[in-house]
């Protein structure tokens, strides 16, 4: 029954790795590849691409649209609704497509500006992060069914990141004051997910480049916080947010003069571990904080 | 703490100061009006009094003007927490006053991390964050960009991505058997960047501040 519904639903999907992905966080592209195709989604290849302009939103409001409005625009013409890796590329994304969907004005000062490439934004498709795309499109219970090997033995914390569920009146999919979603894909592994203090505060990476005492010590409270609650183990969406947990690790034990060794994992790679994928083809030894531990607790 | 607290019959600590009067604690340099005693003296000029209503103009800023100072933005925020001088609350007020210079030449107004925990808790439906990115705009078209924009800004020009791709990274995508990265229009973004006007934003700051 389930699968008639399927059918009927485009199963096509354009992959949208945004910057920060292909430039350090290789494993979570590794990882999302194995996972979404393992799930029956097809990926098409974005076939020209440029940056999704929130890194230039700060300098210029206008040069972002015009960045993300051509980037819908290439997604149109496959055909194709977009799956985007990182939040800030998911959420630059929708909210720029809602923008033009629904507001003539800003449509038109945009379609000037893509007149110049000869494109046009037609409004024909959808954007989601991952998170959304595996809670709505994939579903529970097709996730619970793929899940071969239950973490059964595995304590973790969710962060799930600022831009993946604010501002709610543009993305609005999950609750940004209580999070559930990325809790629920987690059980969905048979993993266990603890609650922590100050869950939804941010990480502070968006101002890395402008201040580095802020985020450093931002991320060494939540770290604190997240082995309070004895987590073994951070998940997160964003790869933004994984610089700050996993590969700033070590420096933000500097800063605070604490110990975490609390390893930070994609999600897309508790779900292939769960999927019963090996740590090798979920590039776990790509992790700067070792995760050999997490290991162990699985395969006892 | 409270073996300090003496019940005297009160009179206010801090004495409500009039609207002309602002501490200058967070923006040493300030152009228009005259320091005394770490007190400005705003000085109120037609230019001043039209600011708040160019800033309004700009997409994402219009309910500027219905901030009412309830403070929730900076309640909330957790740049706040860990940094004395980024006051969201504070910026929209010196906005709302038309302290254009300050505002514009204040390095605070760069610490927004775009969370936008105080959009989704302003009960006046302010979009502090999108107030926050037009005043970084409006900065940028005065020459104050920071450094880290310029590199992100040239680094899509000369690639599409906002970082430069190691080699390394390349090949070792071959190795692990992912698609070649897709390519970017350079041509187009050049021409988006000078329809946009950013190429001339980009060409006045180039002299400008780091």
């Amino acid at each position: 029954m389930a699968e008639k519904k399927e059918e009927k639903k485009s199963n096509k999907y354009v992959l949208f790795l945004g910057c920060a992905i292909p430039y350090r966080e290789g494993a979570y592209e590794i990882s999302a590849r194995k996972v979404l195709t393992g799930l029956g989604l097809e990926l098409v290849e974005m076939p020209e691409f440029n940056c999704c302009g929130l890194p230039i939103d700060p300098v210029s409001h206008e040069a972002m649209l015009a960045l993300a409005a051509r980037n819908l625009c290439m997604a149109e013409q496959k055909g194709a609704n977009i799956i985007a890796l990182c939040p800030g590329c998911a959420g630059t994304l929708r909210k720029v497509n809602k923008t033009l969907k629904e507001d003539k004005k800003v449509r038109e000062e945009v379609n000037h500006f893509l007149k110049e490439i000869n494109l046009e934004f037609k409004g024909t498709i959808e954007v989601k992060h991952i998170m959304q795309t595996l809670a709505e499109d994939v579903g529970f219970d097709k996730l619970k069914a793929a899940v071969k090997k239950p973490l059964k033995n595995l304590c973790v914390v969710e962060h799930s990141g600022c831009h993946v569920l604010r501002p709610i009146k543009y993305i609005g999919f999950d609750d940004p004051e209580n999070p559930q979603i990325l809790k629920n894909l987690i059980r969905a592994t048979g993993a266990k997910v603890v609650d922590y203090k100050n869950e939804t505060q941010c990480c502070g990476a968006p101002i890395i480049g402008i201040n580095q005492d802020i985020p450093m010590n931002l991320t060494g409270e939540k770290l604190s916080n997240m082995k309070e609650a004895g987590a073994q183990a951070v998940i997160t969406v964003c790869p933004f947010c994984h610089m700050m947990f996993d590969t700033n690790q070590p420096r933000i034990e500097r800063v605070v003069n604490k110990k975490f060794e609390l390893p930070a994992l994609h999600y897309t790679q508790l779900l292939g571990l769960a999927m019963g994928l090996s740590p090798e083809e979920l590039a776990l030894k790509e992790l700067r904080v070792d995760a050999s531990k997490i290991l162990t607790l699985i395969n006892p | 703490m409270p073996q300090t607290r003496k019940k005297k019959k009160t009179e206010p600590k801090e004495e409500i100061k009039p609207v002309e009067e602002v501490k200058t604690e967070m923006q040493p340099k300030c152009v228009e009006s005259q320091e005394t005693d770490k007190k400005t003296v705003l000085r109120i000029t037609p230019e001043s009094a039209r600011f708040k209503y160019e800033l309004k103009k700009v997409p994402g800023a219009e309910r500027l003007m219905l901030c009412f100072q309830c403070g929730t933005c900076t309640a909330d925020c957790p740049i706040s927490r860990y940094n004395e001088s980024y006051r969201p609350r504070k910026i929209l007020r010196m906005a709302q006053l038309g302290m254009k210079d300050q505002v514009l030449k204040s390095d605070t107004i760069w610490l927004c991390a775009a969370c936008y925990t105080c959009v989704d808790h302003c009960p006046q439906d302010v979009e502090i964050s999108s107030v926050l990115r037009a005043l970084r705009n409006m900065a940028v078209k005065e020459g104050t960009m920071p450094l880290v924009f310029k590199e992100l800004a040239s680094a899509i020009l000369q690639t599409g991505y906002a970082y430069k791709i190691p080699d390394m990274r390349i090949k070792k995508r071959e190795e692990t058997a992912l698609p070649p990265l897709p390519k970017g229009n350079i041509p187009d973004i050049e021409k988006l960047f000078k329809v946009t006007g950013f190429t001339k934003v980009l060409e006045t700051s180039r002299g400008g501040s780091s």
